[in-house]
């Protein structure tokens, strides 16, 4: 599904060239659920925003479902992202304007998507993540773990080939996060490739396969056995 | 364009901080608002002074002799002159382009001696000798009877068309006035009609008393011979009569030997040349309305882009997130530029309805305290409000340009960390 050989990519800081990823080689195969860890300054968020084509590489390869993603415009990188990518992010990253539904909706509108499909798409996948009654609230009557569910339904609605999760829990309590790593575990059950980026060893043992960067470079990838989050709930 | 989704979001982004919205929009609603009330008002002045001048023909001169100014071929300076039927033909003959010529003789005014007679009343008019385009080049509505024509030209009928003023002093009220006779100078005339002028620049009074019989007629009664007093010449509407009066000048000159440079000889009034006086002054109002109007619009434009600059900002996070989610830069641009146009075309819109308020509210009171001195109805019409609205969309378009493309400049990266 993720293909990636020899990644480098440096930050120009003023005179000096901070060299964040220094030739990263992985591959992701579909259905997995892949914990990417690492402390702060390990390259970690530089490496999801190349995989979210947020930022672009400066030399190796990426290759996503067979397409290789070089050189796009922003035009087509919007594209891309629209139709291969989900993102969930640590601070929910919700419009705030716009009601939960409206939210999980938003990448079906940028796929042309009718407005009653839209909003039938929107109401299932609330569904899913146990938010329907919800669906008219503003993300401001939500609760945190309320916010992320919706972020993931709004995700998954445009179902992508890979969700892309930048420190999911970060922002919420034990309680809470096992919750949201449950929903994450049960959508990876169904068949999606997942990657999640955490610092926290808890979080990263509920995912199959955990990738360790460090100062740049993968210093290990190991396949763990996964502890379901569901035992603490 | 036309999408519901589009436009809940544009209103949704406007009303969620709707004293800024109705402030922004009020720049622009000033600004278009002084700029219709201001071409109302030029329109007003222009209308009034039209008015004055009424249906008169403006393209039109009137022509008189005054003594020559130089010795010519023999004949001396300071020499009086009088031009002759003779010089309307070869007017006719040599100059295109003209619609009347009208030759006059005038015998008398109101301020002279009394010099018309109707049993016991008398009274001072002005008497003119006339042919019958005179009524297109100087508007008269008849009020009973007739006007001349040419069988009293061509049979020089004693005939007298006579003002309302000069009715209402030579006759009793009630009295029968057609086919009676008045005495001009002596010689009698029948009255076959009456008139009232319209619009006399402030002169009315006036040209009620005065006097119309056939020109014929009257060079026969009063022994003029062939001789002319003056002329009023119009030409068609396509040829202004400054660019051809020259040619009109160096033929009667001709005539009468005056020297061709001879500035004095030719008395001559030139209604076109004033009225195009008026006319371009008419043309620098609306140009300075526009000047101003535009200019204080030009502010309330600027602070639309102002806000619409501040707005991006605001949203640089959900424009990031938009933009991971896979919305397009080009849809994000057209946003942002809806939002603007959107928002001048509502403010302007209701800048010019106010305006129209406004402008019917001032009718109503001219249409109660009767006639102002030079201010007629004071409008702007449909053609105003086109170019309005056009200007509002180009300014729209020119207020989202600036935080459109600031918009799409945030990278959807720098845009997700500014947490």
């Amino acid at each position: 599904m993720i293909e990636i050989k020899n990644l480098h990519k440096s930050y120009k800081m003023g005179k000096n060239s901070l060299h964040v990823l220094k030739g990263i080689n992985f591959s992701v195969e579909e259905g997995e659920l892949v914990a990417i860890m690492g402390s702060s300054g390990s390259g970690k968020s530089t490496l999801l925003n190349i995989l979210g084509m947020l930022d672009e590489l400066d030399e190796g390869s990426y290759t996503l479902d067979g397409v290789p993603i070089k050189n796009l415009n922003e035009t087509k990188a919007a594209q891309y992202r629209n139709k291969f990518l989900g993102f969930i992010f640590q601070s929910f990253n919700l419009i705030n304007y716009k009601s939960a539904a409206e939210n999980v909706a938003l990448p079906l509108y940028y796929q042309r998507v009718g407005r009653k499909e839209r909003q039938e798409k929107a109401l299932k996948y609330l569904e899913q993540v146990g938010l329907k009654q919800w669906a008219t609230h503003l993300p401001s009557e939500l609760s945190g773990g309320q916010k992320q569910r919706v972020a993931i339904a709004r995700a998954m609605a445009a179902e992508p080939k890979v969700l892309l999760a930048d420190e999911p829990t970060g922002a919420l309590d034990s309680k809470t996060s096992y919750e949201v790593m449950d929903l994450i575990q049960k959508i990876n059950d169904q068949g999606n490739t997942i990657l999640v980026v955490t610092h926290e060893e808890d979080i990263a043992h509920m995912c199959k396969r955990i990738v360790h960067l460090k100062d740049g470079v993968i210093v290990e990838d190991k396949k763990v056995e996964q502890v379901r989050a569901a035992q603490y709930v | 364009m036309f999408n519901k989704d589009r436009w809940d979001e544009i209103l949704q982004v406007l009303t969620t901080n709707w004293f800024r919205t109705l402030l922004t929009a009020f720049g622009v609603f000033w600004g278009i608002f002084i700029l219709i009330i201001l071409l109302a008002a030029g329109k007003g002045l222009e209308n009034g002074i039209r008015a004055d001048f009424g249906d008169i023909a403006t393209n039109t001169m009137f022509m008189w002799t005054r003594t020559a100014s130089k010795a010519y071929k023999g004949l001396p300076k300071d020499r009086e002159f009088s031009y002759k039927t003779g010089d309307v033909a070869d007017i006719w003959e040599n100059v295109d382009g003209l619609r009347f010529v009208s030759p006059r003789n005038q015998l008398g005014n109101f301020q002279g001696s009394n010099n018309v007679v109707r049993g016991l009343k008398t009274g001072a008019f002005s008497v003119y000798g006339d042919y019958p385009e005179i009524i297109k080049q100087e508007p008269m509505d008849i009020i009973s009877g007739r006007f001349l024509n040419y069988g009293d030209i061509n049979e020089k009928r004693k005939v007298a068309i006579i003002g309302v003023d000069v009715k209402s002093s030579l006759y009793d009220k009630g009295e029968e006035c057609l086919g009676t006779y008045i005495k001009i100078n002596d010689v009698n005339f029948m009255v076959v009609g009456t008139y009232k002028k319209k619009n006399a620049d402030g002169n009315s009074e006036n040209a009620q008393k005065e006097i119309y019989i056939p020109f014929t007629s009257f060079s026969q009664a009063f022994n003029r011979g062939d001789n002319v007093g003056w002329m009023a010449i119009t030409a068609v509407d396509e040829v202004p009569i400054t660019n051809i009066k020259d040619k009109i000048f160096t033929i009667v000159k001709e005539n009468h030997r005056i020297h061709p440079e001879d500035t004095r000889a030719v008395g001559h009034f030139d209604l076109n040349e004033q009225f195009q006086r008026v006319v371009s002054l008419f043309g620098a109002l609306r140009l300075i309305a526009y000047f101003v109007g535009i200019c204080v619009l030009l502010s309330g434009i600027i602070g639309v882009s102002n806000i619409m600059l501040i707005v991006v900002k605001e949203r640089t996070k959900e424009i990031g997130i938009r933009r991971a989610l896979g919305e397009s830069p080009w849809s994000i641009k057209q946003q942002i530029l809806m939002e603007s146009i959107f928002l001048t075309i509502i403010s302007g819109m209701s800048g010019i309805a106010f305006g129209a308020l406004v402008i019917y509210g001032i009718n109503y009171l001219l249409d109660i305290s009767g006639p102002v001195m030079m201010f007629v109805n004071p409008s702007v019409n449909l053609g105003v409000v086109t170019v309005a609205l056009i200007i509002l969309i180009v300014s729209g378009l020119f207020a989202g340009f600036i935080p459109a493309n600031s918009a799409i400049r945030i990278r959807p990266i720098e845009a997700l960390r500014n947490e």
